[in-house]
């Protein structure tokens, strides 16, 4: 399934890209001077990166994956938004209601770069913050953390990510 | 036209500043390290990305080096502060209350 992209030439390749894009976008203009620097520092990266770790790393690439990857940003910006407020409303009240605690998520993504996005994505989001990535779980500090129930915690704070990340990584 | 995205960027400006002011009173008022840097991340994360957004409203030809500068605070502000937290608990200096759930403490615990 995932023979293409964990392809190292595809990756190299798209880390390349990515390089290239990003100083392209930096320097904000095209021309040939620009864009023989940028050509020859990306390779220069790449060459020293090949066996790094990149975003591509072990992605999918299909129809699925591609709209999971859209669905994803926009839940996460919708969560990102929810967890400001949220922390606004406890730092602002007078009594400062909090129960901190630190609770094990199972997670059942393999890749890397899934567990990666998925731990990223529970430390920006309502009051949890990932303190530590074990074999196949993640521990969470919550500041509101109501019991120690691990499949309750589980559900509650990783399933909503899971979700698309499975699909875009597996 | 250029009023109105004056407008936008204003208001977007003042909402990011707003949260970034959340986070640093939330860092002053959250007693111990973990929920320190739970407020600082969440708050400087949006604050900044708002900031971020109002100033790619007030200058649209600046919008394309704001996106990546997005871009790189979202990758790697969780992770400075996934990386503090685990140090913190590494040297002992997390302390939970006493009813605290610290399933991390406890599965250590087996280990050694």
């Amino acid at each position: 399934m995932n023979d293409f992209t964990s392809n190292g030439a595809f990756r190299q390749g798209g880390l390349f890209a990515v390089l290239l894009l990003f100083w392209v976008m930096l320097n904000n203009a095209l021309t040939v001077e620009t864009v023989v620097v940028g050509v020859i520092v990306a390779a220069v990266i790449t060459a020293l990166f090949k066996d790094g770790m990149s975003f591509l790393t072990d992605a999918r690439l299909n129809p699925q994956a591609v709209l999971a990857t859209f669905l994803y940003l926009g839940y996460f910006l919708k969560e990102l938004i929810k967890a400001n407020i949220a922390l606004a409303a406890i730092v602002l009240s007078p009594n400062l209601p909090i129960k901190p605690g630190i609770v094990k998520v199972r997670t059942e993504l393999k890749s890397p770069m899934g567990r990666l996005l998925l731990a990223n994505s529970i430390t920006l989001t309502p009051g949890t913050l990932t303190v530590e990535v074990g074999e196949d779980c993640l521990y969470v500090h919550c500041v509101m953390l109501e019991s120690g129930d691990v499949n309750e915690a589980t559900q509650r704070i990783a399933a909503g990510f899971e979700k698309y990340l499975e699909v875009m990584y597996g | 036209m250029e009023t109105l995205l004056d407008l936008i960027g204003a208001g977007l400006l003042v909402l990011g500043t707003a949260f970034l002011f959340l986070g640093g009173l939330g860092l002053n008022r959250m007693p111990d390290v973990l929920n320190r840097i739970q407020v600082g991340t969440k708050a400087t994360t949006l604050g900044t990305l708002l900031t971020l957004a109002g100033a790619g409203f007030l200058h649209p030809d600046w919008a394309l080096k704001l996106l990546l500068v997005a871009l790189f605070l979202l990758f790697t502000n969780p992770l400075s502060a996934q990386v503090l937290a685990r140090a913190a608990h590494r040297s002992g200096h997390v302390k939970l209350s006493e009813d605290g759930i610290d399933h991390l403490a406890e599965d250590q615990g087996d280990k050694l």
